[in-house]
């Protein structure tokens, strides 16, 4: 071997070095010595490795204060403000902020400060009831549907296909228009159940390519049922891209519960709402446009927090994207 | 090939037949009673009461109705509204202006989603990137209503560089903000969708072949990348349509357009169920016959899809 270093333009033609030091030198511990060795990085799972990846992302933790202070606003309102939303004079009317009202009044008179902040109750409770009812309904049937095969797959492909093919927007002014009580719980059960079916085939195509992963196999062998094995294994198996629609839907509803508020079959106007606010806003948009910005800007920083969080979830949860 | 044009346009009767009898059924459970509404404070006497309901088969038990309906469909017969006038004559007068709306959207949100999404997925982390995904963000988190109040105060006002609203029988021109503003949010996920797909497919296989071959970097971008990258966009652009047509009913709110929007809400408040009823047929319609034409012609173009 000769010992000047080989140059890396030559490499290919100079001769492989340390042909003869290929074997190890013979181990003479016991396997005992061997079993007794501790690792010192234990094994990690997947949702902890997603979390490892996470955090150490700004993004994670801009959308994680967003949601964070929306959730606060929206549970204990009064921690923000002490002012009534709902007691309003109209003397105030389009007056300019002054001091304890920093955002002034609108049409009304009201405190839009107060507003905007009583107004996040409505959106946050929609929104997070129409993403549970989906992501329980849609799993399920996409579950059942991928799990079990054959005729109830048909079955149960076609009607999420039917409830597919009624845009959102249109079942829900049909529906609503027929509700005798306008209620966060109404809003969300007609934005709910039109908003399942693309869950629904998210968790078909998950389940239908998880359950033929070997460890179903050894829990059928082993004589679990077929319940047992859908809860145990393949549902916790499916559940990634799930709760990454579900992230961005969260924000989607807040969008589309404004959207039917706007439209005046939402939420009654004696709930302060984003919507309503927005929708009272429009008269006045040309002269006072700061009336329209609050509340929207408001709702809009909500959504951006879900759907930012479902873009870190997305590539925390992605193996494709990690490696990339 | 033939077999898979079978099969999937089997697929599509169980579910018109489904959508159609859910939105029925869901206008036939409305409370109150659309008669005694028509006669207003003083009421209609009982015989012309009798009169209407036996016109409009309101005295026939529901899934007899229903069928009736299908009749008419099939039969290109509507029925009338309330006052009188035809239903496909409603709809003739509603239509074309909202397909023009949906389709001018879904141009737009086409040409720029996958334009911008194309040059930000070839230079992924660089500043055009960032910048079009904050955009893509804030387009995403801003209701449709939002931009289009802040397009027509700012364009229409302001500016004064587009009319400000559309109006009845609007052109081209007038119909370019409302929709800019309609497209808005399905630009935004065109955008990512390609973005995202543009990336995968920068590092599959084909792609350094066809690099190794010695193809040209438009070669590579645009047979190769592009090509394959824009399969989940046009089929995410197939879907698009159908919800762009009943999404329009805030577009054309705030730009005063006289669509299908506003003639179904009104029918809705009138609790004309006829129109309704036709409208909604309409455009599940549109979203079905949209779907099942992307789905074929994928069929046509990529062989791994009809035999999967």
């Amino acid at each position: 071997m000769p010992d000047t270093p080989v140059p890396t333009g030559v490499a290919r033609t100079a001769p492989r070095p340390g042909q003869e030091h290929v074997a190890q030198p013979l181990d003479d511990g016991d396997l005992g010595a061997v079993d007794a060795v501790v690792t010192t990085s234990a094994p990690v799972g997947f949702w902890r490795e997603a979390w490892r990846g996470m955090r150490r992302r700004p993004l994670f933790w801009a959308s994680a204060v967003l949601i964070a202070t929306a959730l606060l606003v929206a549970a204990f309102p009064g921690l923000f403000t002490s002012i009534d939303p709902r007691t309003c004079a109209l003397s105030d009317a389009l007056d300019a902020p002054r001091a304890g009202h920093p955002f002034g009044f609108d049409r009304q008179g009201c405190d839009i400060y107060s507003r905007t902040i009583h107004g996040a109750r409505a959106s946050v409770t929609v929104a997070l009831l129409t993403t549970g009812l989906v992501v329980v309904v849609g799993t399920l049937t996409g579950a059942v549907a991928g799990y079990v095969g054959g005729l109830a797959d048909t079955v149960l492909a076609r009607l999420t296909d039917i409830f597919f093919a009624i845009p959102l927007v249109l079942a829900a002014i049909v529906i609503m228009s027929l509700a005798s009580e306008r209620t966060a719980l109404t809003v969300a059960l007609v934005l709910a159940s039109f908003g399942w079916p693309p869950i629904a085939r998210i968790a078909r195509g998950t389940v239908m390519s998880v359950k033929n992963n070997e460890f179903v196999t050894a829990a059928r062998s082993l004589g679990m049922g077929r319940g047992g094995i859908l809860f145990r294994h393949v549902l916790p198996n499916s559940a990634a891209p799930i709760i990454v629609y579900a992230t961005v839907a969260l924000g989607t509803f807040i969008v589309a519960e404004a959207t039917l508020s706007f439209l005046g079959i939402g939420l009654p106007p004696s709930t302060v709402s984003w919507g309503g606010d927005i929708s009272q806003a429009q008269g006045a948009i040309r002269t006072d446009p700061e009336i329209l910005l609050y509340p929207a800007g408001a709702l809009a920083l909500t959504v951006l927090g879900f759907v930012m969080m479902g873009d870190v979830v997305r590539d925390a949860l992605d193996p494709k994207a990690r490696t990339r | 090939m033939r077999w898979y044009i079978g099969r999937r346009i089997l697929q599509v009767i169980p579910v018109f037949l489904g959508a159609t009898l859910l939105l029925y059924a869901l206008v036939f459970l409305r409370p109150g009673d659309p008669v005694l509404a028509l006669g207003g404070e003083r009421g209609l006497p009982e015989s012309v009461q009798e009169q209407i309901r036996a016109e409009f088969h309101l005295d026939q038990p529901f899934l007899v109705q229903y069928l009736l309906y299908l009749k008419g469909i099939f039969t290109f017969d509507l029925g009338v509204t309330f006052t009188g006038r035809e239903v496909s004559e409603v709809i003739a007068q509603a239509l074309p202006v909202t397909f023009q709306l949906a389709l001018m959207a879904l141009a737009i949100e086409a040409v720029f989603g996958i334009g911008f999404g194309l040059v930000a997925g070839m230079r992924k982390g660089g500043l055009f990137d960032s910048g079009v995904l904050v955009l893509s963000l804030l387009l995403i988190a801003v209701p449709t209503f939002v931009v289009g109040f802040v397009l027509q105060i700012v364009v229409g006002v302001n500016l004064g560089w587009l009319p400000v609203t559309a109006g009845r029988d609007p052109d081209f021109v007038s119909l370019l903000m409302p929709a800019t503003v309609l497209a808005a949010t399905s630009f935004a996920y065109v955008l990512r969708l390609t973005r995202t797909s543009v990336q995968e497919n920068l590092s599959a296989d084909f792609v350094r072949t066809a690099r190794a071959k010695g193809l040209s970097r438009s070669q590579v971008t645009g047979k190769h990348v592009l090509r394959n990258s824009l399969i989940p966009v046009v089929t995410f652009l197939g879907a698009d349509l159908g919800q762009l047509m009943s999404g329009a009913i805030v577009t054309e709110g705030i730009f005063n357009i006289h669509g299908v929007g506003g003639t179904l809400f009104d029918a809705i408040t009138r609790g004309e169920s006829v129109t309704v009823v036709a409208l909604t047929t309409v455009l599940v319609l549109v979203y079905i016959v949209a779907n099942l034409v992307v789905d074929l012609l994928y069929a046509a173009l990529d062989p791994r899809i009809r035999y999967a």
